[in-house]
C-alpha cells in the first residue's frame, strides 16, 4: 500500500511525501509557542533553587526581594502549604514536593519563587531571596543508597525504612538460572546507561491565566498531554475550586518534547498558583540550566547482564538485574503497571527460550526522573543490553556478529510470536532488514578492509543492531496513566462544501501529526489533505487522548482517524444510495467516491455527499456528516530494523568518529516517506549523543556536572554523519492501516551500533565492553593501557 | 538602572526604544518589538536559536545588548519573506523538509542566509561548519544541510535568469 500511492498526489493519500501544513508559520517566525504568549497584565515569575543536594531549610528571608522594583510576591512552600498545594502526586503515583517546607532533596530544587512585573525584575528578586540551609548527609550512588544504614532519604512517608522504591520481575528465576548454568557459554557484563537529558531545544514554559469572574483557568503549557495534565490539574487542585470544565489546557506549538514535557514539572504549578491567588496570568519559562539540572532526566541504569548459547551460537537464556536511580522521587511516565517501563522487551529480536529480568527503583539526592528519552518506556535501556550482550557472545565465539543474529532471530514464519516475557510481537522480518542493511553498507568488503587495518595498526569497527521496538500504548487492558486508560481519539467533521476538520487527542511537538493526520483521512475519504485542517492539544476543542510520546500517535490517534473516517465513509454510503436511488449493496468505494456497480457513470463524489448531508439527506436520518472514535488498541505495534555503524579511531587522541551509518527501518505501511526519513534521522542523531557525548554527573555532595550546554555536549553538524536510511515494509496486521510507530526506533536502534563498533575496532586488543558515552578520553586510556596509543 | 534612548534598523525599518543597559537584543526584539520568531533556546551562546544578523554578520542576540545594536541594522526571520515570496533559504528548508518542531529554524536559517551572502556555492562540509554554532534537535542535521545546498542553487539560478 504504502510503496504504490492508492491515492493521486492531488488528494495526497499515504505513502505521498506531502509538504508539510505546519510549515509556512515556522519558515517565517510566526509560530507561537509559550514564551511568544503575552497577555494583558501578565507577570512574570522565577524560581529560587537549592545550592544543596540534601539540606534542612532554616530559614527563608524574603524582605530584601520584596524591596526590588517591580517585585510582588515572594512564594514558599509555606504560601502553598495555606492552600495544600505543597506537594503534587507524580505520575508514578509517588509523590513530590512543589516547594520545600522543611528540607531540599537535590541541587537546583525550587525553594522559593519570585512574581514580578517583568522578566529582569522577577529574576532580580529571585537573586535577593536569602536561604539559610543546614547541609544533610548525601546519597548520590544507587548501590550506597541500598545498603543497610544509608540515610533514609524520604523521611516524608512513614514507616519508610530504606530507599528502595519497588522492586520489578519478570520471567522465570530459576529456569533462566539452570537455563544458564547448563550453557555451554555465558557472558556477563556490567552495562551503565548513563543520566542524560532530552535538552530539547524550547525549554519548559507555562503562562497561567485565572479569570476571577469566570473561575475559569487556562494555561498554555509545554505539554505532550494536555488532556492527562487538565485531569492532573483538577485532581490536584480541586479542593481549592479548580474543576476540570473551568480548565482549559492548550499546549501551543512545542520546540521539541522527546518525553521532557510528559511530567508535572514543580513550576508549573507554582504558576498556576499564582496566577490563581493573584487574579492575573503568571508567566514562567526556564533557563537552559534551569531545564538540565533540574527537569526530569533520563536512564541512570545500572545493568548487569547474562547470555547464554550453545558452541553454535544458539541463545540459551537472558539474566538481566538492573539498579534504577529514580533521584528523589518516582517521577517517570510510565504505564502504572509497568514501574520499569517495556523493559521486559529485553530479548529483542531473538528466540529465547527462558529469561528474567528484575529492576529495583532506588532513591537518591538528585532530581527526579526516569523519564524516557525519545523512547518507549526504558526500551532503550533494554535494547542496548541485548545488542551489546549479542555482539558480546559473537565475540566469545568468534563468530561474526550479523551471522550470530541470523542464527537467532524470530524467523519470519512464527509471527505473530510470542516472547518468553509475555509479548506478542505482531509482526516482523529480522532478517531481511538486516540483509539489505549488510547489503547497502558493503559488509563483507568492510570486513576484509578492517583485517587489512589491523595489519597496519589502524583502528576500524564495525558494529551492528538488529533492535525491536515496542510502542503504541496501548491496550487498555494493560496500559495507563494514572489510572486513565491509554487509548487516544479523533472527532472529525465534514463541513459541506466537502472540506474537513479533524481534531486529536495527542499534540505534535514537530513530527508533523498537522500534515500525516490530514493524509489519513485524505486516504479514507478522498477529500485532499490540502482540504483537511488539523487541530490538537486545546482541551476544550480537541477529543480527550493521552497524548504525544512513546511513538503513540499514529498507532493510537491516527488509527482512530482511520476509524472515525471509516465511520463518515458507512454513513456516506448510505446517503449516496439515497443520492443515486439504489441499494447500499449497489455501490462500491473507489477514491473520493461512491459509485453503481457495472454503472460507473453513476456516481456520487465525497463532496456531494458532504452537500447532501446538509441539504438534501434522507428522511429519518441526522443531518450532518461526523464520527468520532476513541481507538483502544488490540495490541503494540512492534516496530524493528537492523542498523550498521561504521566507526574509525583515532590512536593519538582516541576520538571515535562515524565514516558511515546505514538504517533499515521497517514502521510498516507509511504515512508519509519524507517525514519518516526526518524522524529517523532526528532519532539517529539522538542515539549518537547519548553513544558519544552527552551525560550528567554528580560529584559525591550531588553537585551536578554536564548542567549547562557547556559541558553538555548536543551534538552539532559537524560531529553528526550523513545518515543513509532505507527501508522494508511489514505491515501491523492488527493496525486499521498496517502503520507501526517510528519516531524513536533509530533512538533506540542506534546507540548500540555505535558501542559495539567501537568495541569491535577494539576487540583485537582485548577489549569486550565500553559504556556510552564512549568520549575520547575513554578510548585513550584504553589505547594507552594496552599499548596501542599513538 | 540607567536608560537609553537607542534606534536600531530592524528588517529594514527604523525601530525606536527606551531600555535599561541590560536589556539583551534578544528581549528587544521579541518583546518590545513583538518580533517573537527569534527564539531563546540556552542564554549561553550555544545553541544558536536567537540568530539574527548584525550588520549582515550573525551573532547570538541572547549574548548581545539592545543598546550595542543602536545606531545598527539587524535582520530576522520576519523580513526574509519579500513581497510575498519566501527567501530562497525559507524555500530550501520547506522543500528539503530541513525543519521539524521549527524552533531552531529561524536561527538556523539567518545562519545560512550569512554563509550564502559571503559564499554562493558552498560544499557539504561549508554548510556543516556554518551552521556549528547551531543546534538542532529534530532533523539531524541531514536535511538541513540539503536546505541551504538547494536555496544556494535556486539563489544562482535566480542570479544567472536575471543576468540573461
Amino acid at each position: 500500500m504504502a510503496s504504490t500511492p492508492r491515492t493521486s498526489p492531488e488528494v495526497g493519500g499515504m505513502g505521498h511525501s506531502v509538504k508539510r501544513k505546519e510549515d509556512p508559520r515556522f519558515l517565517r517566525g510566526k509560530g507561537n509557542y509559550v514564551d511568544d504568549i503575552q497577555l494583558p497584565g501578565m507577570l512574570h515569575m522565577d524560581i529560587v533553587r537549592s545550592p544543596y543536594a540534601h539540606a534542612k531549610i532554616l530559614k527563608i528571608d524574603s524582605s530584601a526581594a520584596l524591596k526590588v522594583p517591580g517585585v510582588l510576591a515572594v512564594i514558599t512552600g509555606q504560601t502553598l502549604e495555606q492552600y495544600k498545594l505543597h506537594w503534587m502526586p507524580t505520575l508514578m503515583s509517588d509523590t513530590q514536593m512543589v516547594l520545600p517546607t522543611e528540607k531540599v532533596m537535590y541541587q537546583a530544587q525550587e525553594v522559593a519563587a519570585v512574581i514580578a512585573t517583568d522578566r529582569y525584575a522577577a529574576a532580580d528578586g529571585a537573586a535577593a531571596v536569602e536561604v539559610d540551609y543546614d547541609p544533610l548527609p548525601v546519597v548520590v550512588d544507587p548501590f550506597k543508597a541500598l545498603e543497610p544504614g544509608a540515610p533514609v532519604l524520604r523521611t516524608d512517608k512513614p514507616g519508610k525504612t530504606d530507599n528502595r522504591i519497588f522492586h520489578w520481575e519478570v520471567g522465570d528465576r530459576a529456569a533462566t538460572d539452570k537455563a544458564l548454568a547448563a550453557s555451554d557459554v555465558v557472558v556477563e557484563q556490567k552495562i551503565y546507561l548513563p543520566r542524560i537529558h532530552v535538552a530539547s531545544i524550547e525549554t519548559c514554559g507555562i503562562v497561567a491565566d485565572f479569570d476571577r469572574i469566570r473561575g475559569k483557568l487556562t494555561v498554555y503549557m509545554t505539554t505532550q498531554a494536555p488532556h492527562a495534565i487538565r485531569t492532573v490539574i483538577a485532581l490536584v487542585a480541586g479542593h481549592v475550586g479548580l474543576s476540570e470544565e473551568k480548565i482549559r489546557v492548550v499546549s501551543p506549538d512545542i520546540g521539541g518534547g522527546f518525553g521532557g514535557k510528559v511530567p508535572v514539572y514543580p513550576g508549573y504549578v507554582i504558576a498556576i498558583a499564582a496566577s490563581v491567588v493573584i487574579g492575573k496570568p503568571v508567566k514562567w519559562v526556564e533557563d537552559r540550566m534551569e531545564n538540565l539540572q533540574a527537569d526530569s532526566f533520563a536512564r541512570d541504569y545500572h545493568i548487569t547482564a547474562a547470555l547464554g548459547a550453545k558452541k553454535d551460537g544458539t541463545m540459551t537464556g537472558l539474566r538481566i538485574k538492573t539498579i534504577a536511580d529514580h533521584g528523589y522521587a518516582d517521577a517517570a511516565a510510565n504505564p502504572s503497571k509497568f514501574p520499569a517501563g517495556l523493559f521486559s522487551i529485553c530479548t529483542g529480536s531473538y528466540k529465547m527460550p527462558v529469561a528474567f529480568a528484575e529492576v529495583d527503583g532506588v532513591y537518591t539526592n538528585k532530581p527526579p526522573g526516569g523519564i524516557a528519552y525519545r523512547c518507549s518506556f526504558r526500551v532503550t535501556e533494554a535494547v542496548h543490553a541485548i545488542e551489546r550482550m549479542t555482539d558480546m557472545l559473537a565475540q566469545e565465539l568468534k563468530m561474526d556478529p550479523a551471522q550470530l543474529r541470523m542464527k537467532n532471530f524470530i524467523p519470519e514464519n512464527e509471527f505473530p510470536y510470542k516472547s518468553v516475557l509475555g509479548w506478542e510481537y505482531d509482526s516482523g522480518n529480522y532478517p531481511a532488514a538486516l540483509k539489505k542493511a549488510m547489503d547497502i553498507v558493503g559488509y563483507d568488503a568492510l570486513r576484509k578492509e578492517q583485517a587489512e587495518k589491523r595489519k597496519k595498526g589502524e583502528l576500524m569497527g564495525i558494529g551492528i543492531s538488529s533492535f525491536t521496538e515496542i510502542v503504541g500504548a496501548g491496550p487498555s487492558k494493560q496500559f495507563d496513566i494514572l489510572g486513565i486508560k491509554m487509548f487516544d481519539s479523533c472527532e472529525l467533521r465534514v463541513h459541506p462544501t466537502g472540506k474537513a476538520t479533524a481534531r486529536f487527542g495527542t499534540k505534535s511537538q514537530g513530527q508533523g501529526h498537522e500534515t500525516t493526520y490530514a493524509q489519513i483521512i485524505a486516504e479514507e475519504l478522498g477529500i485532499p489533505a490540502a482540504h483537511v485542517e488539523v487541530e490538537e492539544g486545546d482541551t476544550d476543542t480537541a477529543p480527550y487522548g493521552l497524548g504525544t510520546y512513546a511513538s503513540r500517535s499514529t498507532p493510537t490517534a491516527g488509527a482512530a482517524g482511520a476509524i472515525a473516517a471509516r465511520k463518515v465513509r458507512d454513513k456516506a454510503k448510505k446517503i449516496a444510495a439515497y443520492l443515486l436511488e439504489v441499494s447500499e449493496d449497489d455501490l462500491v468505494w473507489e477514491v473520493g467516491k461512491f459509485s453503481v456497480k457495472g454503472a460507473p457513470q453513476k456516481s456520487k463524489t465525497i463532496q456531494d455527499i458532504a452537500f447532501a448531508a446538509y441539504t438534501n439527506h434522507p428522511q429519518g436520518m441526522e443531518a450532518g456528516l461526523e464520527a468520532v472514535d476513541y481507538y483502544d488498541p488490540p495490541n503494540l505495534t512492534f516496530p524493528f530494523g537492523s542498523y550498521i555503524c561504521v566507526v574509525d579511531i583515532d590512536r593519538g587522541t582516541g576520538e571515535v568518529k562515524v565514516r558511515r551509518f546505514v538504517a533499515v527501518d521497517d514502521c510498516g505501511n507509511i504515512i508519509n516517506p519524507m517525514i519518516v526519513d526526518g524522524q529517523i534521522h532526528g532519532g539517529l542523531s539522538m542515539g549518537l549523543a547519548p553513544a558519544l557525548y552527552e551525560e550528567i554527573t554528580y560529584d559525591e555532595d550531588g553537585n551536578v556536572h554536564g548542567g549547562s550546554f557547556m559541558d553538555y555536549l548536543v551534538p552539532t553538524a559537524m560531529e553528526t554523519p550523513k545518515w543513509e536510511t532505507d527501508k522494508t515494509i511489514t505491515p501491523s496486521p492488527h493496525h486499521p492501516f498496517g502503520a507501526k510507530g517510528v519516531g524513536e526506533s533509530a533512538t533506540v536502534g542506534a546507540p548500540p551500533a555505535i558501542a559495539n563498533a567501537v568495541v569491535d575496532a577494539l576487540a583485537h586488543l582485548g577489549v569486550k565492553h565500553i559504556d556510552i558515552p564512549i568520549t575520547p578520553e575513554k578510548v585513550w586510556k584504553i589505547l594507552k593501557e594496552k599499548g596501542a596509543a599513538e | 538602572m540607567a536608560r537609553h534612548t537607542i534606534e536600531i534598523n530592524v528588517n529594514g525599518a527604523p525601530s525606536k526604544g527606551e531600555v535599561e543597559s541590560r536589556l539583551l537584543l534578544v528581549h528587544f526584539l521579541r518583546e518590545n518589538l513583538r518580533l517573537t520568531g527569534t527564539h531563546i533556546g540556552c542564554d549561553t551562546t550555544h545553541c544558536g536559536a536567537c540568530t539574527v544578523l548584525l550588520d549582515g554578520v550573525p551573532v547570538k542576540s541572547c549574548t548581545v545588548l539592545a543598546v550595542q545594536a543602536d545606531g545598527r541594522a539587524v535582520d530576522t526571520v520576519e523580513g526574509l519573506e519579500k513581497d510575498g515570496k519566501l527567501h530562497p533559504v525559507q524555500e530550501g528548508f520547506f522543500q528539503e523538509h530541513g525543519l521539524q518542531c521549527g524552533y531552531c529554524t529561524p536561527g538556523m536559517m539567518m545562519t545560512s542566509c550569512a554563509l550564502l551572502s559571503t559564499n554562493g556555492s558552498p560544499t557539504e562540509a561549508d554548510v556543516r561548519r556554518a551552521i556549528s554554532g547551531n543546534l538542532c534537535r529534530c532533523t539531524g542535521y541531514v536535511n538541513i544541510v540539503k536546505a541551504v545546498l538547494h536555496a544556494a542553487a535556486s539563489a544562482r539560478e535566480q542570479k544567472a535568469a536575471k543576468a540573461s
